[in-house]
């Protein structure tokens, strides 16, 4: 309940000032526009702006799922989440770093072979000397700390960067691992960056 | 205690807690630098963009096409060849091509339409480079200069204009692609960062949204070229990691249309210089 509150609160904050200036545009109609704006694209690209159940979801309720919707939506993205086979979910921290800290990989403009980072300082505050980072997220300064570091803890956030709408239905945040944008020895690694109590992000 | 005020504690709380004195500091020391940025290159003595102004000038009065006329029998809006104020109410439904097009389709439906000017190779330099002048970012920086001072006046009252308005709203929101982004997960909420880089907010009317589109085309110094409102947004669908964006296709008109809304009244000052 408090996290369906929350969640709440952070959509209403967010406003939906425009909600009442129009009619909303039917399905059909923004499908006709986004077929037309993506014509030319190759398959496996056109399959990018196909939306899954959740994205649409998500899409038409404005990120600001009904509470029925919102324990849906969590209930199916939490089943969705596959841990680690040798039930490990703490990396290497260094790795883990260097996947915060890179932003490339996934774009049209990207060649073939473009590492592909996590990009966690574009929303995130994390080791507190990076001082370039982005505030769309939480900070995440003295995450593995503030829970002791301990190892559910560390599960708990292997699960939210593999697929953050499994605690959060409709979060601004990507489902790394469900979406394989991320692999799962990347996740573990970022995990490990904010659990290691060597890492920056504790210092 | 309603729900709005206890959203609004939980909101300043959650902010209490992540905004700590040292961390303000540092923002504040940041943002000041970028502004000291901005001040030193707005400067439109020493604006490149201007340059593309005057190319779009002579551009608009060249002799092309089949029919060797220039485009001043071009109806952007307000009358064949009348440039003053047009850039402020475009996008815009045309009678004659039963379309809403923003200034880059209407000045190609121009060109294929007035001029019969074969645009195969206007488009493949639709967006300029090292070495590579575009047409379009000349023509867009001349015309839209001609309603500096001005205040962008949204044309929603023909049904096609709405659909625009409604679609280009549906498209801000729809989240796709391997990042699930939407324009709403960078441009959704106010006063919030990618890295240190400010972004506006443009779920809403307001002055985010006026200062923006007030101040496009602009000149970006990073990529020593004037850009128009159709290069932003295939940039950020680049960076939403969807594929590429069909230029001068409707969608992105629909956004242009969703987006002047929210930006109407902003006063035009273009181009405009940025980073």
């Amino acid at each position: 309940m408090k996290k369906i509150l929350l969640a709440a609160c952070l959509t209403a904050i967010s406003g939906t000032a425009f909600a009442q200036q129009t009619v909303k545009a039917d399905a059909a109609t923004v499908d006709r526009y986004v077929q037309s704006m993506w014509a030319k694209a190759s398959p496996e690209w056109k399959a990018r702006v196909v939306q899954d159940e959740t994205q649409a979801e998500c899409s038409v309720a404005r990120n600001n799922p009904s509470p029925a919707q919102f324990e849906k939506i969590t209930a199916r993205e939490k089943a969705a989440v596959v841990f680690p086979a040798d039930g490990k979910v703490l990396g290497d921290w260094k790795s883990g770093a260097k996947v915060a800290n890179t932003g490339t990989g996934g774009q049209f403009s990207d060649g073939p072979g473009t590492y592909i980072g996590g990009n966690c300082y574009a929303c995130h505050q994390m080791a507190p000397a990076e001082l370039s980072f982005g505030t769309l997220g939480p900070s995440l300064t003295g995450y593995g700390k503030a829970r002791n570091f301990s190892a559910e803890e560390a599960k708990a956030a292997y699960a939210k960067i593999y697929n953050a709408q499994s605690v959060m239905a409709c979060s601004q945040m990507p489902r790394f691992g469900h979406n394989k944008f991320l692999t799962e020895q990347q996740i573990k690694d970022v995990t490990a960056f904010l659990f290691d109590p060597d890492s920056p992000v504790n210092k | 205690m309603d729900r709005m005020k206890i959203c609004r504690l939980v909101a300043a709380f959650v902010t209490t807690l992540t905004l700590s004195a040292p961390v303000l500091a540092q923002q504040s020391d940041a943002e000041k630098e970028i502004e000291r940025y901005r001040a030193m290159i707005n400067d439109p003595m020493a604006n490149p963009g201007y340059l593309a102004v005057d190319r779009g000038e002579a551009l608009w009065a060249t002799k092309r096409g089949a029919k060797n006329v220039s485009l001043e029998g071009c109806d952007l809006g307000e009358g064949a060849g009348k440039l003053e104020g047009a850039f402020a109410k475009l996008p815009r439904f045309f009678k004659d091509a039963d379309r809403v097009m923003d200034l880059e389709q209407r000045l190609l439906w121009c060109m294929q339409k007035v001029q019969e000017l074969d645009t195969t190779d206007v488009l493949k330099r639709r967006f300029g480079g090292p070495g590579v002048e575009s047409d379009m970012q000349d023509l867009v920086a001349f015309i839209a200069n001609k309603s500096n001072g001005m205040k962008y006046q949204p044309q929603i009252t023909h049904p096609k204009e709405q659909e625009m308005l409604a679609v280009g709203e549906a498209l801000f929101h729809r989240r796709a692609g391997v990042n699930d982004f939407s324009c709403t997960t960078c441009h959704g909420e106010d006063a919030r960062r990618i890295r240190l880089q400010a972004l506006p907010n443009f779920s809403k009317p307001g002055k985010d949204a006026q200062d923006t589109m007030g101040s496009w085309p602009t000149y970006r110094v990073s990529q020593s070229q004037l850009r128009t409102m159709q290069h932003r947004l295939w940039d950020c669908y680049r960076q939403m990691r969807h594929p590429i964006p069909e230029y001068g296709s409707d969608g992105i008109t629909a956004l242009t249309v969703y987006m002047v809304t929210m930006g109407a009244g902003g006063e035009i000052t273009v181009p405009s210089i940025k980073r």
